[in-house]
């Protein structure tokens, strides 16, 4: 028996093609967009790998350091240090901010990075495309290519200028915005570091109430002022584990003993995933399912139109003797043929065109597959009301009268 | 197959129930036998239509009985499960436009109806080679019906009505959009046809020129069938 539907794909493939691309183009838009759902949870998990650590010590009920601002007192290392199980422990601040870059400025999260040794250090980034790791306490940077800085270029962080001595790759926030990594101090000044003005006003308050500038009491207000301007907090304490220590049991450990609030990775990757990015693959979701009803009322609509400029023939068809199955085995095997020189353009419309996107769009191969499968399945679903309609046809309308 | 054509007795088809029901065929009796052609004329509305229909099993006489050579497939009701099968294998159509299959070519367009019978793909083509050789369309084999003339058109639609060799062939105004030539050279091939594959053709038509070549006509009036001898007359 002769494919009726490849025949028919054949004599009109001109219509068919061009419906396929503009189809295509749909579900390519469609993939794109699991694909930055997928880029969004591979941002997340890329920032826990990066940071080399097994537990994020936090502000106490806080679901810190990157679903909420968290704030701990930068001495607070010590103590965890000597827990048990515990092989490194690493302040950690992260600062999200325009990095001014010549006339222009760039998104970036700032990482002040503790001083220590690479690879042993968690925090630090874990390797290098360009350069050198920092070696000096103050004004080095190491930065990801995706910021656009060079070795060598010099990027402004408030009022201080950084010298980039590295380059990194897939160093990124759970936002995707590219990371600087710069030393510790430097961040933590960084995060409080306020204009000449706000600092005179500081001081000139603090001058100004009696009980800091007590004429009896010397260098009390000196003391204050200094207190006010430096910086003694971190965002996050970075802990590695010693081998054969459970993350959940030294976790255990610390909140008992220091009442601090400590994430495993797991824990880590659940507040990234289902709370930081919650909303976003919410509102991805609601984008595929409009994106999957469009397709289908595309799909059903095509399929219906071509099947209503057949319905001569398919009455004919029926007169002479073919078999309902027959008619909507053609019409079904139209729709999947639709769907799948749909989804051939749309994968490779994809392909090209994710490397494209200022975030990073990820496409994986099970999410090919499963939209694949689910194109068919739509494609077979909106073919039922064009099936419905053919064998609706009276076969006596091909006798006239 | 040949068998002995097709006859009607007391056909009738009914529309409407009790005070309100309308006749569209009454009592009507036909006998076609094999190799003959004959003409069923009468102006718009007489019941052509719903008697092809009946005829073609497209829907449910109300009484009556018909045999399809040597089979009778109606006696007040079907006596075959399957009226697909049955207008497949058994009835062979051709319409006043030739409703050719657009996507398909020549050849498939005609062998189709083997190949839903469940002939071999090549063994099909073979039939409606042979039958496309019969009726002069063989070098027009691969063209698509877009590519065919009116004339072409209408003899490729004859071979498909006749290559499941069905004993009755059901014309619908086969002449109506040609000129009086061509609607001769149709109904010259109807007749060839008619003889030498044995079949019972109905012409149905209100064609002036094609009427006076039959040599039996049935005339249908409100629903009411009368014969009548035709002049039978040579084709110019």
């Amino acid at each position: 028996m002769i494919s009726l539907a490849g025949r028919d794909i054949l004599h009109a493939w001109g219509k068919f093609v061009f419906t396929g691309i503009g189809l295509g183009l749909l579900i390519g838009v469609t993939l794109v967009m699991a694909g930055v759902y997928r880029g969004m949870v591979d941002d997340g998990k890329a920032l826990l790998d990066n940071s080399g650590a097994d537990l994020w010590v936090v502000q106490k009920d806080t679901l810190g350091p990157y679903a909420e601002s968290s704030s701990l007192n930068d001495d607070v290392y010590r103590a965890i240090l000597a827990m048990p199980g515990v092989s490194q422990a690493a302040n950690v601040t992260y600062l999200t901010m325009q990095v001014r870059k010549g006339e222009s400025d760039v998104r970036t999260m700032v990482v002040g990075i503790a001083p220590g040794a690479l690879g042993a250090t968690p925090g630090w980034p874990p390797y290098l495309v360009a350069g050198r790791q920092i070696t000096r306490g103050h004004y080095e940077a190491v930065a990801d290519i995706a910021t656009g800085f060079k070795l060598g270029d010099r990027l402004a962080i408030r009022r201080n200028h950084y010298t980039v001595v590295g380059l990194t790759r897939r160093m990124v926030s759970s936002s995707g915005d590219p990371m600087v990594f710069i030393p510790l101090k430097d961040a933590q000044e960084a995060q409080f570091l306020k204009d000449n003005d706000a600092i005179w006003q500081s001081r000139r308050r603090t001058e100004a109430n009696p009980a800091f500038n007590r004429p009896g009491v010397p260098g009390l207000l000196d003391a204050v002022i200094a207190s006010q301007s430096t910086n003694a907090f971190v965002n996050a304490v970075l802990v590695t584990l010693k081998p054969g220590h459970a993350p959940d049991e030294v976790a255990e450990s610390i909140r008992r003993w220091k009442r601090l609030t400590v994430y495993t990775r797991a824990q880590m990757e659940g507040i990234l995933i289902g709370k930081l990015i919650a909303t976003s693959s919410k509102q991805i979701g609601m984008f595929l399912v409009i994106l999957a009803i469009v397709s289908a009322a595309i799909v059903a609509f095509i399929i219906y139109t071509l099947t209503m400029d057949k319905i001569r023939e398919i009455a004919v068809l029926k007169l002479i003797g073919t078999r309902n199955r027959t008619i909507a085995a053609m019409i079904m095997q139209q729709a999947l043929a639709l769907g799948v020189i749909g989804f051939v353009v749309g994968k490779i419309t994809a392909t090209f065109s994710a490397p494209l996107f200022p975030k990073h769009v990820l496409l994986m191969p099970f999410d090919s597959i499963a939209g694949f499968f689910a194109v068919l399945v739509i494609c077979v679903l909106a073919s039922l009301v064009a099936i419905r309609m053919a064998l609706k046809v009276d076969p006596a309308e091909a006798i006239g009268g | 197959m040949s068998g002995k054509g097709i006859r009607i007795e007391g056909l009738s088809k009914r529309f409407g129930k009790g005070d309100t029901a309308v006749y569209a065929l009454k009592d009507v009796n036909m006998q076609v036998a094999p190799g003959e052609v004959v003409g069923l004329v009468g102006p718009s509305g007489s019941g052509k239509s719903t008697l092809l229909k009946c005829l073609g099993a497209v829907i449910d006489p109300s009484d009556g009985r018909m045999t399809l050579g040597n089979e009778v497939i109606y006696d007040g009701g079907w006596q075959v499960r399957d009226l697909r099968a049955l207008r497949r294998d058994k009835i062979g159509f051709v319409f006043q436009s030739p409703y050719l299959i657009p996507f398909l070519d020549v050849t498939d367009n005609v062998a189709l109806l083997p190949m839903l019978a469940g002939v071999a793909n090549a063994e099909a083509r073979a039939k409606a080679l042979e039958l496309l050789t019969a009726l002069d369309v063989q070098h027009r084999v691969h063209a698509m019906p877009s590519q065919l003339s009116g004339g072409e058109q209408q003899r490729v639609a004859i071979a498909r009505g006749l290559v499941n060799r069905p004993p009755v062939i059901l014309a619908d105004e086969p002449t109506a959009p040609l000129d009086s030539v061509r609607a001769m050279a149709v109904i010259r091939i109807l007749n060839d046809m008619a003889r030498k594959f044995e079949t019972a053709i109905i012409v149905v038509t209100h064609d002036e020129k094609i009427i006076p070549t039959f040599k039996r006509i049935y005339h249908i009036r409100d629903g009411v069938t009368h014969e009548e001898a035709g002049e039978g007359r040579e084709f110019e």
